[in-house]
């Protein structure tokens, strides 16, 4: 237990140790620490972004789905109201188009009526004539009875 | 285990004397034969056991953690660099709760001290003869010396030289920095004007000079004294080994019992150390007006 040269020598290693592990051994470990905690940090920051988007993604998703939907719903109740309108129309014109029908197959039916009166008229008119004259026993001048003849068929 | 030509109390002597060279009084140099030899030798003899084991433990620390560090890499670490990298954010933790200031010495000071000194202490839990009885025989066979005459001391924390070689490096380092700090004029300041003004000038130095010489003294003979009495308890349990079948059953017990207890001194011993270093340190660094 004597104080010696012991005293300086453990001073001066302890010197030399402390210079060896403040140069080769704290640095590296701690620089090493440190890239470990900022990885660390930062791919949780990745992490939280990487969440963060998917959030906006699925709104983004159920946003468009939405439209889509209120997009498809409109289309159909416009085609809907289109069908009901030519529907609609086709009656119409139809509608139209038989009445037109039904015009003029009346129009034809009068005309034909018509034809067949005047026609019924002459021959009407050409007997009374040939009956008067059968009557008369003689001919019945048709320049001289123009007019009887006229007012008669007239009566018919 | 103790020799059977040696009194109880040669025992104990043998296993406090270190193995010191230096020169002898008839002007050759060499070992010491006796703790009066070794005494005679004066200032100018060196521990070589506390030396050559404090030297290789921190060798070995210094070995172990700088290939730590070059393997070191900011990825998944392996099972040293683990171990490793737990031992520095402790010690990181420690320097940052208990120094304010910036300096790059700190923490690996911090760490130095704390493994070095856990290790030499560690020492202490190997049983108290296996190394001196080897160092016997080596002394014996490989150099002819009288084994009885070859002292080996194994834990270096348990010699005066080398607690009070490491304080007194810190107390450097606290000299250095507090001048470095505060200035020459603040140091000199800090140490005359408080705590009663510039009138009480003598008592202020005489308080603030005990205070700043207490720091090394206190450092060094804490840790010496613990380890001291710690080695001691070692050297008194492994007498009863020689007294019987029973006395010997219950010094096994009881040296396993205090070898459990040793773990937490030695750890806590080298704790206080680092965190008194700390500290000190700390304080230098401040300024006080």
């Amino acid at each position: 237990m004597n104080i010696n040269l012991t005293l300086i020598g453990q001073s001066i290693t302890f010197f030399v140790f402390v210079w060896f592990c403040m140069r080769f051994v704290w640095p590296p470990i701690v620089n090493a620490l440190d890239a470990r905690r900022k990885q660390i940090a930062d791919g949780l920051a990745a992490a939280d972004r990487g969440r963060h988007e998917l959030e906006i993604a699925a709104k983004r998703a159920t946003e468009t789905l939405h439209d889509a939907k209120q997009k498809a719903a409109e289309i159909i109740s416009q085609a809907e109201k289109r069908a009901a309108q030519l529907v609609d129309e086709a009656k119409a014109d139809a509608k139209g188009e038989g009445e037109r029908m039904i015009l003029a197959a009346k129009a034809e039916i009068e005309q034909e009526a018509h034809r067949a009166r005047e026609l019924l008229r002459g021959e009407v008119a050409a007997l009374v004539v040939a009956g008067a004259g059968k009557i008369l026993r003689r001919e019945v001048d048709a320049k001289a009875h123009a007019d009887l003849l006229e007012s008669i068929e007239s009566e018919l | 285990m103790a020799a059977e030509t040696l009194s109880s109390s040669d025992y104990i002597k043998h296993h406090l004397q270190n193995l010191t060279y230096g020169q002898k009084p008839d002007g050759t140099w060499g070992l010491a034969q006796t703790p009066a030899e070794a005494k005679e030798m004066g200032f100018w003899a060196i521990n070589v056991d506390t030396m050559g084991f404090s030297i290789v433990l921190g060798l070995l620390f210094l070995f172990v953690f700088s290939r730590a560090a070059k393997r070191a890499t900011a990825g998944e670490p392996g099972g040293l660099q683990n171990f490793v990298e737990w031992i520095v954010e402790f010690i990181d933790s420690s320097v940052r709760g208990s120094f304010s200031g910036r300096n790059a010495l700190v923490a690996p000071l911090a760490l130095t001290i704390f493994l070095w000194i856990f290790l030499m202490n560690l020492m202490d839990l190997v049983p108290v003869d296996w190394l001196p009885q080897l160092a016997m025989m080596i002394g014996a066979g490989v150099f002819g010396l009288d084994p009885h005459h070859v002292y080996f001391k194994v834990v270096p924390t348990t010699d005066p030289n080398a607690t009070f070689g490491m304080s007194i490096a810190v107390f450097l380092l606290v000299l250095y920095y507090s001048f470095k700090m505060k200035g020459v004029g603040g140091f000199l300041g800090e140490l005359t004007l408080q705590p009663f003004g510039k009138w009480g000038m003598p008592a202020n130095l005489l308080l603030e000079g005990v205070n700043l010489i207490a720091k090394p003294v206190s450092l060094a003979l804490r840790l010496f004294g613990n380890m001291y009495a710690g080695e001691m308890i070692f050297i008194l349990i492994a007498i009863m080994f020689s007294g019987g079948a029973v006395l010997a059953v219950t010094g096994g017990v009881l040296q396993w019992a205090w070898a459990v207890f040793h773990i937490l001194i030695i750890t806590l011993q080298a704790f206080i150390f680092m965190t008194l270093t700390i500290v000190y340190l700390d304080m230098a660094h401040q300024e006080h007006h």
